[in-house]
């Protein structure tokens, strides 16, 4: 009995093993893309005010690129704190679609490792593990091995970004005060699917601009986003069919 | 540690996680509005959309149409952006031109 036992442990153990390995290997293009931004945020937090402490414990807790870069640079512009809240909580709206997404490949884990696992949902860990699930059978093994990788990537960056912020003087020299807009770029072509959402980008931009002009603040970014969006399921029919 | 950033932190990270939380947990059970979903679905065009327009037209805060080093740096970047769709490259050439562009403007 007793070695039966040890040994379905122990080929229980290798099959975590494997599938926490694939999902390692998995995450290491992630990992080369979060080195430099994880980098870019810590310099930019350093240069906001924030100390190295607080600079990483953004990374472990929010974990969220995008929100983490406009957190810290509308903080370093004195905006106030409900307004970046709310702004970051419209910034990752985004990941309930990608949580509704992977219902269907994870609902049979436990709500508890799900709750774990939903944690370290990002735009690039969903790409991949969701790109995997078309071809391969769930396993949490898999998805933590991939969420934990690129999560520790992320805080091991943005803690040599703090270290470095401090030593490098203005950021701007080396060009990191392009960093957010040119994240914000990349961002936004990999969401132009169709003319829809061309139209609805082209409203918020016009709008957020206006509103910038007319009522300083940044209050702008969510009350654009709200009225394209809004407008973007008005209009859709004749988007769609124009 | 400084309480108004502990604050943001705090509220930051709680915004982020319960719409990462609350479809894998809950959704199994509950199916959510077909308008609410298409309207979910513009959000991230039209919020990234109206980070990005201020931060590259506005960039003190007033409208700068000629001389920006923000708009001449984005047209690198959106090309890089839109061929080669990769994060890094995008954000690398970006800081490359903004760099150049600073010196030259």
């Amino acid at each position: 009995m007793q070695p039966e036992a040890m040994r379905g442990d122990a080929s229980n153990l290798e099959t975590v093993i494997h599938f926490a390995g694939q999902g390692i290997r998995a995450a290491l293009p992630i990992v080369l893309g979060y080195l430099p931004l994880g980098f870019a945020y810590g310099v930019l937090a350093r240069e906001a005010g924030f100390n190295l402490l607080e600079t990483v414990l953004m990374s472990v807790l929010l974990y969220a690129g995008s929100g983490q870069f406009i957190a810290v640079s509308m903080f370093g512009s004195s905006v106030a704190t409900a307004a970046i809240v709310f702004t970051v909580f419209l910034v990752n709206l985004r990941h309930l679609l990608f949580s509704a997404s992977l219902v269907p490949h994870l609902r049979r884990f436990h709500p508890g490792a799900l709750a774990l696992l939903a944690a370290e949902i990002t735009d690039e860990s969903f790409a991949v593990a969701i790109n995997h699930y078309g071809k391969n059978e769930a396993r949490l093994p898999y998805h933590f091995g991939l969420n934990l990788t690129a999560h520790f990537s992320w805080v091991l960056a943005s803690f040599l970004g703090g270290v470095a912020g401090n030593l490098m003087g203005d950021p701007a020299r080396f060009g990191f005060n392009f960093a957010l807009p040119a994240m914000f770029i990349i961002l936004l072509v990999m969401q132009l699917k169709d003319r829809k959402t061309i139209v609805v980008a082209a409203l918020a931009a016009l709008f957020s601009v206006v509103i910038a002009i007319l009522w300083p603040g940044s209050w702008n970014i969510i009350l654009a986003t709200v009225f394209a969006a809004t407008l973007g399921v008005i209009l859709e029919p004749w988007i769609s069919k124009s | 540690m400084d309480q108004q950033i502990l604050i943001i932190i705090l509220g930051t990270a709680l915004v982020t996680y319960l719409p990462r939380l609350l479809p894998l947990v809950i959704l199994s059970r509950v199916q959510l509005p077909g308008v609410f979903l298409r309207w979910l679905q513009f959000v991230p065009a039209a919020v990234l959309a109206a980070l990005l327009a201020p931060g590259l037209l506005l960039p003190e805060g007033r409208l700068v149409l000629s001389g920006n080093p923000y708009l001449l740096a984005a047209i690198p970047a959106g090309v890089v952006a839109l061929k080669t769709r990769s994060m890094a490259l995008t954000i690398l050439t970006g800081m490359a031109a903004m760099v150049l562009s600073q010196h030259w403007l």
